[in-house]
């Protein structure tokens, strides 16, 4: 757990960076501090490994002040990630994803075993441990940035816009990975970002920051999107914060309807009369859908024989059965027959929605939220 | 006085002169080859903490800049000159020439120094010094080994330029090279006689060639992660 007890940072000439922050960042899990640029929120990162000291108030490592420690020592058991990952260009990769454990007096042999088995765990090749940084693509830079900043397995990971300067596919999928590997490891992490789509994607909770450094709120993804604390969190939130608040809310048991299915390799005859509104679900053996057949656009010299692969038309987005609202409606508006295809956790077919019955349950769950923030309301009062 | 072994006065009997004085040529030459290096060592080793000062506190740059500016404008006859009485040693002194020119090479090297130190990326230093890096630490294992191309480069240019300026102090009579080019000018009355001072600049250009490759060697060595680069 990382603690910031009324944390300041001003500047000689009078210039407020961070002004009497108090938060704590939960152990395992992610907070990220976001905020436009000029809000403090990198300095604040950095005051925790005191890379930037503060001239005000005390933060906390595990109820140890971390003013009371040497720099140094501090710093090598604290996890740090950078936006362009700051590799050292003169050492080859297996060197600079060792430099800590180096640092610590570690043997020079085990430290370069280690760093090997942080190769695969961020999903880079182990031929590359001889290269140098410049060799190597920016997403692939940043994934020794982060094997690096694991090298010695500190609990805690201080990460500045890891993920900026790569580009949006590299980018999504660097997240995705990252929350795979917090997902394993459970550290206990500050991230900092201007991007606030990023920040409601990875944090588990997020700090808005506003300029100035003052803590405008601090608050899950799913809280900060449905009741921003005041105009300025709900404009910095953004547009669409209503539809992206869906993707934190729970579907629950969606009412699905049963769908006709034909198989792959099953006649087209029978496929034609299964079809509704000129649409038929096509399944794989285990029953998982595989996509939408438009039985009136299948040439007629074709009705004799079987549905291929060829036949099927893949739109449509998949939704989980416990999954979000936002998935849910999305599977029924990008479905190109207007049913949305609802599956179980192993893929397989449980049935159809329609937008109208999404929206159903989106007015269900607003007018749920909103008796509850009545109430919340009135015991605040 | 030297006489002329040869009655051929041009220019490209320097060949034939110097098989006629080896000896006393190759021991210029050695002269030449260690009065042209050691300053360069030392005066690299002053330039390194006054490059790193420079660097360190920004508003030491342009002063030292200025100062190490002005000593190399400082004619280099009069320098060698004027070191004897400014150290205490007596005329033509052995450590005279090497004084001056260590003078030379750190006007020289302290700017490449605080350069080559500047050429170390911000992102770099910011993720060593949050790794844990100490300040010393990090100066030796992180900056330096990044900064050798830039210091390798200014190397080249103060061996260089030190080859030659140790000619001139041949020429106020201390052995290296540099004497080639007194006997040219004693034996040229009353006509004109070249070898010697061909072979001087032949000798020299060679010196100048072999140090330059020397560095440039020594350079690729040290930083293997450029020609990975290159080689990409």
């Amino acid at each position: 757990m990382i603690r910031f007890e009324s944390v300041s940072k001003v500047y000689p000439d009078g210039t407020k960076a961070v002004d009497e922050l108090s938060l704590v960042a939960p152990s395992r899990q992610i907070t990220v501090l976001v905020g436009p640029s000029g809000c403090g929120k990198t300095t604040s990162l950095r005051m925790i490994n005191r890379m930037i000291e503060p001239t005000g108030g005390r933060i906390f490592i595990d109820d140890r002040d971390t003013s009371t420690e040497s720099p140094t020592s501090l710093r090598r058991g604290i996890g740090y990630v950078i936006q362009h990952a700051g590799l050292f260009p003169h050492r080859t990769i297996v060197d600079n994803v060792a430099t800590v454990p180096y640092l610590l007096g570690q043997d020079k042999k085990q430290a370069r075993k280690r760093a090997l088995e942080l190769f695969e765990l961020v999903g880079l090749p182990a031929n590359f441990a001889k290269r140098y940084p410049a060799q190597l693509s920016g997403g692939q830079q940043q994934r020794v940035g982060v094997a690096r900043a694991l090298a010695a397995d500190p609990p805690v990971m201080l990460m500045d816009e890891p993920f900026s300067a790569v580009d949006p596919v590299v980018r999504a999928q660097l997240q995705q990975e990252f929350l795979r590997l917090q997902g394993d490891l459970g550290k206990t992490i500050v991230f900092v970002t201007h991007d606030i789509d990023e920040a409601i994607k990875l944090g588990d909770q997020v700090a808005v920051l506003r300029v100035g450094g003052r803590l405008a709120q601090i608050a899950t993804p799913a809280e900060l999107l449905s009741s921003p604390a005041d105009p300025f969190v709900a404009g910095f939130v953004g547009r669409d914060r209503g539809y992206r608040a869906l993707g934190f809310a729970s579907a629950g048991r969606l009412p699905v309807s049963d769908e006709p299915t034909v198989r792959l390799g099953s006649d087209l005859s029978q496929a034609k009369d299964r079809a509704r509104d000129g649409w038929v679900l096509v399944v794989d053996d285990n029953n998982a859908p595989v996509g939408w057949l438009a039985v009136d656009r299948v040439p007629d010299d074709a009705l004799t024989g079987q549905v291929t692969p060829e036949l099927v038309n893949l739109g449509g987005t998949l939704a989980k059965e416990d999954g979000t609202l936002r998935e849910a409606l999305d599977s029924a508006l990008s479905s190109p027959s207007g049913r949305g295809v609802v599956v179980d956790g192993d893929g397989r077919l449980l049935g159809t929605i329609t937008a109208a019955e999404v929206l159903e349950r989106i007015e269900q769950h607003a007018a749920a939220s909103r008796t509850a923030g009545a109430q919340g309301g009135r015991a605040a009062s | 006085m030297i006489v002329a072994s040869s009655a051929d006065s041009s220019p490209w009997h320097f060949w034939a002169y110097f098989l006629d004085h080896r000896h006393e040529d190759l021991g210029w030459l050695w002269d030449h080859v260690w009065l042209s290096a050691l300053p360069v060592v030392i005066g690299l080793a002053i330039s390194l903490p006054l490059g790193y000062l420079a660097r360190r506190y920004r508003w030491v740059y342009p002063p030292m800049l200025s100062i190490t500016g002005l000593l190399y404008t400082i004619p280099s006859i009069a320098l060698f000159v004027i070191v004897p009485p400014l150290f205490g040693l007596k005329s033509l002194d052995p450590l005279q020439v090497p004084i001056a020119l260590t003078v030379y090479s750190v006007a020289l090297l302290v700017r490449v120094v605080a350069d080559g130190l500047a050429s170390v990326p911000d992102d770099v230093l910011q993720s060593a010094t949050a790794m844990g890096f100490g300040r010393v630490r990090r100066l030796v294992s992180v900056e330096l080994p990044i900064a050798v191309p830039v210091i390798a480069a200014g190397l080249r240019v103060a061996m260089v330029s030190n080859v030659s300026l140790v000619a001139v102090a041949g020429t106020i009579g201390m052995n290296n090279l540099g004497r080639l080019f007194d006997q040219g000018i004693q034996l040229s009355t009353p006509t004109a006689y070249y070898p010697p001072i061909v072979l001087g600049i032949v000798l020299c250009v060679l010196l100048a060639t072999v140090f330059d490759v020397v560095i440039v060697l020594a350079n690729r060595a040290a930083t293997p992660w450029r020609r990975a680069v290159a080689a990409r």
